[in-house]
């Protein structure tokens, strides 16, 4: 058996370009494309949580509904706060990329105070509707709720405490590279629960009062 | 101060248990002793706990299966030895509470940390040296998610001798899970257990689409991929899509359990076919995660074991993609009598038999893959053509059984026993043998013993007729599953027949184990110093045996499929190549570390030991911080470095 | 003995082998006739008939492809191995456009003809479809308790546990629900099991066209009494049908509320009961949950089937 040393030579014989024949992708490329991927498996576990709660949200159980508990006044305020969350998010991912590091921290404050704002509204919402005896062991409608609603929340607040982080690797370390990594990937997170909180106004709230 | 936790977990009363756990803890503690007596701890902890290299963790993921395999089949033989005894009058020697755990546990040990590791394992080594490339493209999270189902395996392991496991059956269906039929900490150990080591299986289904859609050899398009990649690729993108399914449905009955929420309990509005329908939307694709890549797997050992390409490569993709897409469309097969009218039920049955259909392409290019070939009786090629006989058979009951009025005289019998068992026996523990005996020499250096691999192949194929035919009968003749006793004598016979398989399988499980002391004992003499016994096609073959950690020097070139093959035939070679500095990632414990806290994290949940819960996630989320703010994660192999090696690797292969 | 040539032990060891692999051969021979009289094979009803006739047909029309596919593969295999010098060898014959399009066409084609079968008769075989019969259909409500099976005539008044007697050549509409975890209603030799859910009503329709004693049980595993878990349904003449009602109605106790709190108390292998009367709301009050205690109640989820198909 001879052996063969398999070489590279560039420019010999039928190489293919393009539709990933290029080799590896760059690191920054694969970073983001991977996290996309996390993004999307989550989700479908919302969609789980979602399927489950169109199929529960009749089930009051002789307890209130939905029509009942929800003020959509507060959601609407709920919604302003995070898309808008989201537009700072966005104007801060660009002041990061082109380096401008004073705006970034300037937007990064709105961004966080505006999801702060967010989770309050909605902890003080939950804590109403436990105090008024709506709690998530009343009913299956009101697991369901609790359960998607308040995983949207529990990734908001996970988004806020991972953001926190962030801000301090990019005072200690600087705009570099792999912190930029991050912050693209907290930024397609945070637009990301966006997506899922569309989903959650129109399923849950606009629906439930109409 | 401990939950729930009292002595009275510990089954002092139950014998076998108490007897089981008594051994189980003298082997670790044994295996510890020796490792440290023998200095062997630095060398494990640098070279394999704290590996990034796919290549090790792969090894490592089929270490756990195989060790998991041991267990899952010793519940097995006690299921088998109990039902061949529990006859009539006698009430055999597992009486209902612990026969039921038996049960759940093997099919939750089999399915979940035998196969999936098993398959992921081989995927891990596999697809990285397939696809030309160093590494998968998050080292650090490959280490991670091994870790995480190291976690799970073990979990459920504690719930041998503290506590007890769930009764429920695999499925764990309420409202027999849920707190008011099932109080005590057996589901929440079956809970815990799978929603960790189901995180450690999402990233890796993350880690891997990745690696294949991004990480390639230059030159490799798609259509250049080997098959195997190509099923991996579907296998783990099906994972990102069932998984996170089985996550949110668990995540519904945990707060059930444990917050009184209502889900799917029969009082407050909850509903239980919710969870059946969620439960087998994962479920079904993660049969489809099992069966893929051991479909790549013959594909890769027909054409190996042929000497010819694998026939048909574009209709092989489409058929492994359409399986990828269908198999989301069928979970309703699982439950046709649960009531939901003919129009439903007949469409799942008809989604469910089209799936028939790529799956017995694929039958026929493996057919025709032999055809005008030049088929080398290994064991690997063994292991396939027994898959061929013993899969098509259990197809066909597939299909039966997707028939909605036949399925509702055979539903929850042992003819569906022996169905499943048939597919994923024949499918997928076969493909691993297969894979195993064949890529083994790639892993470790030296080839497998080959007596022994043909012994323990006749040894499964024979055991598993044995074990299984006779279950297709009784299955007709009304034997529901998972009887702890059995109330007609005249099953007796075949449920005997049965047993013996099982003894004969476990025959072929020993012979296995034999191979791998004899070879390891006669390592020197079945070197691999070539890097290809097998005279393969695809890229892995391209390396030394053990691949050296960058796996390849420089990457290759590619410009077929095959592409080691067409580089052997067209023997492309130069003047030494111009060696580079390589950089790889460096080891880290955080896999590990992680997994140690998610481990304290479970159990303290199981017990209720709030205090050691929260700081247990405190611990991982500190792990994580501290892991987010390290630098320097990178190691170089200077230019001349791996010029030594690869001069040393060609100067062995010369003297072969 | 006497005269006789004293054999060999190579002799010997040949006459074990043959005389034992003889007996092996009867054994494994005769194993699968032990079937054939029990369990689905043996169909004492038109849907039981119906389901088996099914199985027989989808099995003969794939064993067409998978008996010559085990053959090829193993014909394959010996013929192609590297050391017959007689096969022929194409090593780089890697595909063939007609070769291709046979291998998508067999299988689809089996699958759609088993398609057609599969969509007619889940059609004809929804177990609500009504059974054709000049008979007026008897009603029968289920309970799945653990571990035994309530059985309620709601128009004899009466109930039995762990026995259900019906009329011969009589349908009987089956609605079945569970006061504790999924059981599955099944009777093999009348064919179609159903689950049974807490909450919610299933239903199915059985006929047995023969009299006699039809082992059943629950066929979906619900705690440490499942095994136990077994009924007769016992099948008699139309005409002494009446008669055991009425000898019913004069023995064994009422079904009343106390009754059937006892009855909900985890039991295994109970033997067959008869109650004389039964409260007529009792079935309804279980499916809503009720029945233990009034404020259980779960309003607005009853799970209500899709409508019976008309007629057959």
């Amino acid at each position: 058996m001879t052996t063969t040393t398999i070489i590279a030579e560039p420019g010999h014989g039928r190489l293919a370009h393009g539709r990933g024949a290029d080799g590896p992708a760059p690191t920054r490329t694969v970073v983001a494309y991977g996290f996309w991927i996390f993004l999307l498996s989550d989700f479908v576990m919302f969609s789980g949580l979602f399927a489950t709660y169109a199929v529960l949200s009749g089930h009051t159980a002789g307890g209130p509904t939905g029509r009942e508990l929800f003020n959509l006044q507060n959601v609407f305020i709920e919604t302003a706060c995070l898309l808008f969350s989201s537009y700072t998010a966005g104007l801060g991912a660009l002041s990061a990329e082109r380096a401008e590091v004073g705006r970034f921290y300037i937007f990064s404050l709105f961004t966080f105070v505006l999801g702060a704002a967010f989770l309050f509204i909605e902890i003080s919402e939950f804590a109403g509707m436990v105090a008024k005896g709506a709690g998530p062991s009343r009913s299956a409608f009101l697991s369901a709720f609790f359960t998607l609603v308040g995983m949207h929340g529990a990734h908001v607040t996970s988004g806020l405490l991972w953001f926190v982080y962030m801000i301090a690797q990019v005072a200690a370390k600087g705009l570099r590279p792999h912190v930029l990594r991050r912050l693209l990937c907290f930024s397609l997170f945070w637009h990301a629960l966006d997506i899922i909180w569309v989903g959650v106004l129109t399923l849950v709230y606009l629906m439930g009062v109409v | 101060m401990l939950g729930r936790l009292t002595w009275d977990a510990i089954p002092f009363d139950q014998p076998i248990p108490l007897v089981t756990s008594a051994v189980v803890l003298i082997i670790i503690f044994s295996v510890l002793v020796l490792i440290t007596v023998k200095g062997w701890v630095p060398y494990l902890w640098r070279e394999w706990i704290t590996s990034v290299d796919h290549k090790r963790i792969g090894v490592m993921y089929v270490l756990l299966g195989l060790v998991m395999l041991l267990r899952g089949f010793a519940d097995a033989i006690m299921m088998r030895s109990q039902q061949a005894l529990a006859i009539g009058d006698s009430q055999g020697y597992l009486p209902p509470d612990h026969y039921d755990q038996i049960f759940s546990a093997h099919g939750s040990i089999m399915i979940f940390f035998v196969a999936m590791p098993f398959v992921i394992g081989m995927m891990n080594f596999v697809v990285p040296l397939q696809l030309g490339v160093r590494d998968v493209a998050f080292p650090v999270l490959n280490s991670v998610s091994f870790w995480l189902t190291a976690s799970g395996a073990l979990l459920i392991n504690v719930s041998l001798f503290i506590g007890n496991f769930a009764r429920t059956g695999w499925m764990n269906y309420p409202p027999l899970s849920e707190l008011a039929f099932s109080p005590d900490v057996g589901v929440d150990y079956y809970l815990w257990s799978l929603q960790i080591s189901g995180v450690g299986t999402l990233m890796a289904g993350i880690n891997m689409v990745t690696t294949i859609l991004k990480l390639r050899a230059p030159g490799m398009i798609y259509f250049r991929m080997p098959v195997f990649c190509w099923t991996a690729l579907a296998s783990n993108m099906l994972i990102i899509a069932a998984f996170p399914v089985l996550t949110a449905t668990f995540v519904m009955l945990l707060l059930d359990r444990y917050v009184g929420m209502h889900f799917f309990t029969n009082d407050g509005g909850g509903s239980a076919m919710m969870y059946v329908n969620l439960f087998w939307v994962w479920g079904h694709p993660e049969v489809y995660i099992l069966v893929l890549p051991a479909f790549g797997i013959y594909s890769e050992v027909a054409a190996t074991f042929s000497g010819k390409p694998l026939f048909g490569y574009r209709s092989m993709v489409l058929a492994t993609l359409g399986i990828c897409v269908l198999s989301f469309m069928v979970w309703l097969h699982h439950f046709f009598t649960m009531g939901a009218g003919a129009d439903v039920n007949a469409f799942f049955g008809i989604m469910s038999m089209i799936i028939a259909v790529p799956t017995g392409v694929k039958v026929f290019n493996w057919l025709f893959t032999m055809f005008h070939g030049r088929v080398v009786f290994k064991p690997p090629i063994l292991w396939m053509i027994g898959f061929m006989v013993t899969f098509v058979i259990g197809g066909m009951t597939g299909v039966l059984l997707a028939v909605p009025p036949v399925d509702f005289i055979v539903h929850n019998s042992t003819f569906l026993v022996a169905h499943f068992h048939n597919v994923i026996i024949g499918g997928v523990v076969f493909a691993i043998m297969a894979g195993y005996n064949y890529w083994f020499p790639k892993a470790f250096g030296f080839t497998l013993h080959e007596g022994l691999g043909k012994a323990s192949f006749w040894c499964w194929f024979v055991g598993f007729y044995l074990a299984f035919m006779p279950l297709y009968m009784l299955g007709l003749m009304g034997m529901t599953r998972r009887l702890q006793h059995i109330p007609d004598p005249s099953w007796r016979p075949l449920l005997l027949v049965a047993e013996l398989g099982a003894v004969v399988i476990f025959i072929g499980i020993l012979c296995q184990i034999a191979q791998l002391v004899v070879s390891i004992r006669t390592r020197e003499s079945r070197r691999d110093l070539t890097g290809d016994p097998w005279d393969g096609r695809t890229l892995e073959w391209a390396t030394a045996s053990p691949p050296p950690a960058y796996n390849f020097a420089v990457l290759p070139e590619v410009e077929t499929i095959d592409a080691f093959w067409e580089m052997k035939q067209t023997g492309r070679r130069a003047a030494e190549p111009p060696y580079q500095d390589i950089e790889m990632p460096r080891n880290d414990p955080i896999g590990f570390i992680t997994a140690f806290f998610a481990v304290v994290l479970g159990f303290a949940a199981i017990w209720h030991i709030w205090w050691i819960v929260i700081l247990g996630f405190i611990a991982i989320v500190i792990t994580a911080l501290v892991f987010g703010w390290s630098e320097n994660r990178e190691q170089e192999i200077s230019a001349e470095e791996v010029a030594l090696m690869e001069r040393a690797r060609l100067d062995a292969g010369r003297t072969a | 003995m006497e005269g006789q040539h004293c054999p060999t032990s190579d002799t010997l060891r040949r006459r074990f082998w043959r005389s034992g692999l003889r007996r092996c051969a009867a054994f494994f021979a005769a194993l699968p006739a032990l079937g054939c009289t029990q369990g689905v094979l043996d169909p004492q009803g038109p849907v039981a008939d119906a389901e088996r006739l099914l199985l027989f047909n989808s099995v003969e029309i794939m064993l067409v492809v998978v008996v010559p596919v085990i053959v090829a593969t193993l014909a394959f295999a010996w013929w192609y191995r590297s050391s017959n010098t007689r096969a022929s060898r194409s090593p780089s014959w890697a595909y063939q456009g007609g070769v291709e399009f046979v291998t998508w066409s067999i299988p689809a084609l089996v699958v759609i003809l088993v398609g057609g079968v599969c969509w007619i008769g889940s059609h004809q075989l929804d177990p609500r479809a009504p059974l054709a019969s000049d008979a007026k259909p008897l009603q029968v409500d289920v309970v799945s308790l653990d571990w035994k099976w309530l059985f309620i005539y709601p128009d004899q008044g009466i109930a039995t546990v762990n026995q259900v007697v019906i009329p011969v050549g009589t349908p009987v509409n089956f609605h079945l629900t569970s006061a504790t975890v999924m059981n599955s209603f099944f009777v093999p030799q009348l064919g179609s099991q159903i689950y049974t859910m807490a909450g919610m009503m299933t239903h199915v329709n059985l006929l047995a066209t023969k009299p006699g004693d039809y082992q059943g049980f629950s066929a979906n595993f619900s705690g440490d009494g499942f095994a136990e878990m077994r009924f007769i349904a016992k099948a008699v003449p139309a005409s002494d049908f009446d008669g055991w009602v009425a000898k019913a109605r004069g023995a064994g106790s009422a079904l009343d509320d106390p009754g059937y709190a006892e009855l909900t108390k985890p039991s295994k292998a109970v033997p067959p009961t008869t109650y004389r009367s039964v409260d007529p709301k009792l079935f309804e009050r279980i499916v809503d949950q009720t029945a233990l205690s009034p404020d259980k109640a779960r309003a607005g989820n009853a799970w209500c089937p899709p409508a019976a198909p008309k007629g057959g």
